[in-house]
């Protein structure tokens, strides 16, 4: 694991993207820092953080899409799979390396609130408890970059699709305003869901049987559900998605709130899709 | 230190390995032969790990690769198709970290390191960038990066391909080099480079292993034959033939053309030195005044054998169906493949041109008519 993160680094300083990466994202909180802290007196670091976390729809998918992508292009994955390491290891390896190419900017972007608090009253709490939420947004972001790398094999399909997600993640809770709250959009909403869902398994399991018994179990779960209360229906859609919502999780600290659930959230979302990634290697395995 | 035990994998509905059974002893070369697409790849990338079967068994060194895969992927080093590499990188940068994820402790990795790039003549461009080395170096450093941690069997899949001559030649040194001290694997599709190579040769046809011998025993297998071209009738040399002391040796006579003038043959001879029965057939027909413009002994080439066990595979391929075969069928399919002695034995239709003219008309086999076509088919596959 920990060979597969040197390795990781090395190639990340080696390229321009290491560099790349920190240098935007301290020049986007020094520009920030000027904005707030500085023209409009801000006492509050944490503003800083809440505006410059739209670059991650940029930096997130330039440090991930390379991951997995680039192995399959040049066919290097076909050494890390006859290596005595197992696939968790590979993906824990580049997560970690990842993390460290993050935390070193976010480092440096620690010194910010103590160099101000030097000039002025800043409450310090909140802004190292939201440098804590910064860092778990980010990593959570560039777990979900990581599974889009895994998925494809060009570099910038992985970016593009990353990009989106970074988009939709951004825009979830506005969007979620704008969704139908209705019982009836609800179900709508969720019939396609459960379609999908069908297609995905017969898709995996190449089974009809398997597609359909899905399809049929949820549309019977929502079916009673419905009948029992419909009003519990009543905007499912928008609660869901706000609830997903990794940015406006975020959003709680930049006001001042220490929210543990959402750091506990963005750690499931980081395993889970982590695990994704394992499994989505070992798929490549399987299928060639 | 290999077993593989009935390895079977499917792309989909596309069996690519068949039933693949066999068992590598250490100490020597091994050649793995087939044309393109038979499977050669597939069953390179699973031994090592890279891929995982959709049934059977393979043990290295006793450590099953699916269920042990870390103890049983140290004892292996392998060089895919295309090397591996990280082209970012340097030499030394890159092996240091293959190095590392072998698990080698930190005192070892230098030392370790500078016997690999001694081993594998690339001091040269230890320092380098990979992305501006040549392909054969390129190849090498793929090799030096198998031969880390010393393992005791190392697999290179087509490791020849895309040399220039002076590369391949220095490649096949470096690989015969290689088998003094490891079990290698190698895989090509190119005949004459097994041949100058390999102790022993695995033939894989359509996922399913057809031989596996020594070359000589291999050669063994296919008979010896004289061809001549003589200035008389068939009628006369059949009968002039009949003549010669090692008459009885000769299995099969085989007229491949004739005119008004003079007529050429094939003469299967068995087991029989061919130089032998040339010997025979020049004094008999200088006494008797019959002009020989062509006499020339034949031995079989890995290209003949090779050519022989992929059409008999064809034929026993075509007539199964490979989705309802039971497991004795396959059995009995792979025996009859590994026991080309007797090439009587595959029943052909046989249009000879001349069937009067034929010796023992009964014992047709294998004519080289009716093989012609395949030949070039097999030919074409291998290029």
């Amino acid at each position: 694991m920990f060979a597969v993160m040197r390795h990781e680094l090395t190639m990340y300083y080696h390229s321009m993207k290491a560099y790349v990466f920190g240098a935007f994202l301290l020049v986007f909180t020094g520009i920030g820092a000027l904005m707030y802290n500085i023209n409009a007196a801000y006492a509050n670091f944490e503003y800083v953080l809440g505006f410059i976390s739209i670059t991650f729809i940029v930096l997130v998918p330039l440090l991930t899409m390379r991951v997995m992508a680039e192995e399959k292009a040049q066919k290097t994955d076909q050494l890390l799979f006859s290596l005595p390491i197992s696939t968790t290891e590979i993906v824990l390896g580049k997560f970690l390396a990842m993390s460290v190419v993050f935390l070193v900017p976010v480092l440096i972007i620690c010194i910010f609130p103590w160099f101000f608090s030097l000039y002025g009253d800043v409450y310090l709490p909140t802004s190292y408890g939201s440098i804590v939420a910064f860092l778990f947004l980010g990593l959570s972001l560039m777990s979900m970059g990581m599974f889009v790398s895994c998925l494809t094999e060009s570099q910038s399909m992985a970016a593009g699709i990353c990009a989106v997600l970074m988009l939709f993640m951004y825009y979830c809770d506005t969007l979620a305003d704008y969704v139908s709250s209705s019982v009836l959009g609800s179900l709508v909403a969720i019939a396609v869901l459960v379609l999908a869902l069908g297609a995905i398994v017969r898709m995996l399991t190449k089974s009809n049987l398997a597609g359909l018994l899905v399809v049929l179990l949820l549309a019977g779960a929502v079916a009673g559900v419905y009948f029992y209360d419909s009003a519990m229906l009543e905007s499912l859609l928008p609660n869901v998605m706000s609830q997903l919502s990794l940015f406006t999780r975020f959003y709680t600290f930049v006001n001042g709130v220490f929210d543990l659930t959402a750091l506990v959230y963005d750690l499931s979302v980081i395993i889970f899709f982590l695990f994704l990634c394992v499994q989505a290697l070992e798929k490549r395995r399987y299928n060639g | 230190m290999i077993e593989v035990k009935n390895l079977t994998k499917y792309y989909g509905d596309f069996p690519a390995v068949l039933d693949l059974s066999f068992t590598i002893t250490p100490g020597k070369i091994y050649g793995f032969l087939g044309p393109n697409g038979a499977g050669k790849s597939t069953t390179m990338n699973i031994l090592t790990g890279c891929l995982a079967a959709t049934s059977g068994e393979v043990k290295i060194g006793g450590f099953d690769i699916f269920e042990q895969p870390r103890a049983a992927k140290k004892l292996v080093g392998y060089l895919p198709e295309q090397p591996p590499l990280y082209i970012e990188q340097t030499t030394v940068e890159y092996l240091t970290f293959v190095a590392r994820a072998k698990g080698l402790k930190k005192k070892e990795i230098g030392p370790e390191i500078e016997r690999v790039i001694v081993e594998t003549h690339i001091e040269s461009v230890a320092e380098k960038l990979i992305r501006h080395l040549s392909k054969g170096f390129r190849q090498r450093v793929g090799i030096a990066q198998a031969l880390i941690g010393n393992p005791e069997i190392i697999i290179l899949d087509e490791p020849t391909v895309g040399l220039d001559p002076a590369q391949t030649i220095e490649m096949r040194e470096l690989i015969h080099d290689l088998g003094e001290n490891h079990t290698v694997i190698l895989s090509s599709h190119i005949l004459s480079e097994i041949q100058a190579m390999c102790d022993e040769v695995l033939i894989i046809y359509r996922g399913r292993l057809v031989a596996f011998d020594t070359l000589e025993n291999l050669s063994k297998s296919m008979p010896n034959t004289v061809q001549l071209e003589a200035e008389c009738s068939a009628q006369a040399l059949q009968e002039a033939l009949a003549e010669l002391p090692s008459y009885e040796k000769i299995e099969n006579i085989e007229i491949t053309a004739e005119d008004d003038s003079s007529v050429t043959a094939a003469l299967t001879v068995g087991e029989a030195e061919p130089k032998e029965i040339c010997r025979e057939i020049y004094l008999l027909f200088a006494g008797k005044g019959i002009v020989l413009p062509r006499l020339n002994p034949v031995k079989p080439t890995l290209e003949d054998i090779f050519i022989q066990l992929t059409t008999d595979a064809d034929e026993t391929l075509t007539v199964d169906n490979p989705y309802d075969e039971d497991e004795e069928e396959a059995e009995a399919e792979e025996e009859e493949a590994e026991e080309t002695e007797e090439p009587e034995e595959t029943e052909k239709s046989v249009e000879a041109e001349e069937p009067t003219q034929a010796d023992e008309p009964e014992e047709n086999g294998e004519t080289a008519q009716t093989n012609e076509p395949e030949e070039k088919e097999g030919e074409e596959c291998l290029q």
